[in-house]
């Protein structure tokens, strides 16, 4: 319930900062996708196995359709697809060994072979790359939110996977806009210029700072100590980043400014679960390492 | 009614939640007077697509163009393309006949129908354009006063191309033009190459 509390705060913010159009749209937009977070993703973990499936699977049309594929890789963008069940399955059930290698070994192997079968040669490498490339991205990456769920409660917190996974969306949301609105009220110093001309030195490091801070005020939603929390909170901030930045370099390189039109202010899907990807499976892993 | 519930409980769910599609200048379709609707043509999705940007409750009302030898070949085929989709049936050979062939489609405008018309007359390769055929202009021509709504359509050619029956979700992309008519010192070969040339600009947009 803090996460709405805190997102009426971000939303008057910015409503008094300034009114445009796409701004108010990027706000109601906010409001849809806390609502359909809560409802998928918070209420039951079932459910929230095909909320992110779900979102899983969105992403991968929206990048599907984003990058040139040749009509002999149908078969293979299929699969891709189907993988997306077994995996959510695999995190459901909570089995660690074939969540882990499922896309990274076993549809690495698998979609090569397919190829194989089908015998197109000409671009193959090019083609079976950025299919896995979406698998890793949008599906292995962003299961790690799914698989979290699952997580039992440590020993001596009430805490559990649930928490764990409100924080880490929470924080690389904020992180999100934080960078903007550092960015807006100081930016001068262009961070990477080539790849996303809008994001800057200072926007980046006062969401860094801001970050860290706010991971160790919500860190009543993990077993972290201070500073530990303080470390998830740069961990995020700083991944989250990178996410949103390479995103941004797969639309520079197909030449898009949006990767859809799912969400009206913010574009597409991608471009709202960019810093997941980075951040989902960094901040697992963390967790995982340091208290499963 | 076997229509309604084709398109109730089949087409609209598969094309708005499986592969989704993204619509530019909706406000261009008219829902309720009469229109000739001429896109390009890669899948047999692209009926089902165009047919589901109109309310169900118009949808008795949506009649597409279609290949005689095609989709009238034998009894099942036909019967699944004139009880759940309601095509009109058109030859594509030149048969001598007292009545002129697109009489059919006329007298389904003047009845208050919208019709859809894939002026390409084949789906062909997936996403390339083939060459217009002059039958929308001859209709244009017999019917005058009906807007004639260009729309381009990306996307389908890759979800179900032609000779596959494999189905690969990708997002669908329309663009509807605003209406035009046929002028009225306006020659068929004109037209014809006029909406040619206005689809294939709006497939660039994008």
């Amino acid at each position: 319930m803090g996460i709405l509390a805190f997102a009426t705060l971000i939303v008057s913010v910015i409503f008094r900062a300034k009114t445009s159009q796409e701004l108010k749209e990027r706000v109601y937009s906010w409001w849809i996708i806390i609502g359909a977070f809560i409802l998928g993703a918070m209420l039951n973990t079932t459910v929230a196995m095909f909320f992110f499936a779900l979102i899983s699977y969105l992403a991968l049309k929206e990048y599907f359709t984003l990058i040139p594929t040749r009509r002999t890789d149908r078969r293979i963008i299929f699969y891709a697809y189907l993988s997306i069940v077994f995996q959510y399955w695999f995190a459901g059930i909570g089995w660690y060994g074939m969540f882990i290698i499922w896309i990274p070994v076993y549809l690495f192997l698998l979609l090569p072979f397919r190829q194989v079968l089908i015998g197109e040669t000409q671009g193959f490498l090019e083609n079976t790359s950025r299919v896995q490339w979406g698998l890793m991205m949008f599906v292995f990456g962003l299961s790690h939110l799914a698989y979290m769920m699952t997580l039992p409660a440590v020993a001596g917190h009430d805490v559990a996977g649930k928490e764990l996974v409100l924080y880490v969306v929470l924080l690389t949301e904020l992180n999100d806009v934080l960078q903007y609105l550092w960015g807006k009220a100081l930016g001068r110093h262009k961070i990477v210029p080539k790849v996303s001309p809008n994001k800057t030195i200072e926007g980046f490091v006062g969401a860094f700072v801001t970050l860290s801070a706010l991971a160790v005020v919500f860190s009543f939603l993990t077993p972290f100590t201070t500073l530990q929390a303080l470390a998830a909170g740069m961990l995020i901030s700083g991944a989250g980043f990178v996410g949103d930045v390479v995103i941004s370099m797969v639309k520079r390189d197909i030449g898009v400014k949006d990767s859809g039109h799912l969400l009206p202010g913010h574009g597409g899907i991608l471009d709202r679960i960019d810093s997941l990807t980075y951040t989902a499976p960094l901040f697992f892993h963390f967790t995982y390492y340091l208290y499963y | 009614m076997l229509k309604w519930l084709f398109f109730a409980l089949i087409v609209r769910p598969a094309v708005l939640l499986i592969f989704g599609v993204h619509v530019r200048g909706r406000e261009n379709l008219s829902h309720d007077k009469p229109s000739i609707i001429v896109a390009n043509h890669n899948s047999h999705l692209d009926t089902l697509v165009l047919m589901s940007l109109f309310p169900l409750r118009k949808i008795h009302r949506i009649r597409p163009v279609a290949a005689a030898d095609y989709f009238m070949k034998n009894r099942l085929i036909a019967w699944f393309s004139t009880q759940f989709i309601g095509i009109i049936p058109l030859s594509r050979k030149v048969e001598k006949s007292h009545t002129h062939p697109l009489e059919p489609v006329r007298q389904a405008l003047e009845a208050g129908d919208s019709i859809i018309l894939f002026p390409e007359g084949s789906r062909g390769e997936a996403e390339q354009m083939s060459k217009f055929k002059s039958g929308v202009a001859h209709l244009a021509k017999m019917t005058p006063s009906v807007p004639v709504i260009p729309i381009y359509l990306g996307g389908a050619g890759k979800v179900l191309p032609k000779g596959e029956a494999l189905l690969v979700p990708f997002i669908i992309d329309i663009t509807i033009a605003s209406s035009v008519q046929i002028e009225e010192d306006e020659g068929i070969q004109e037209f014809t190459e006029r909406l040619e040339e206005m689809i294939h600009k709006l497939g660039e947009i994008h």
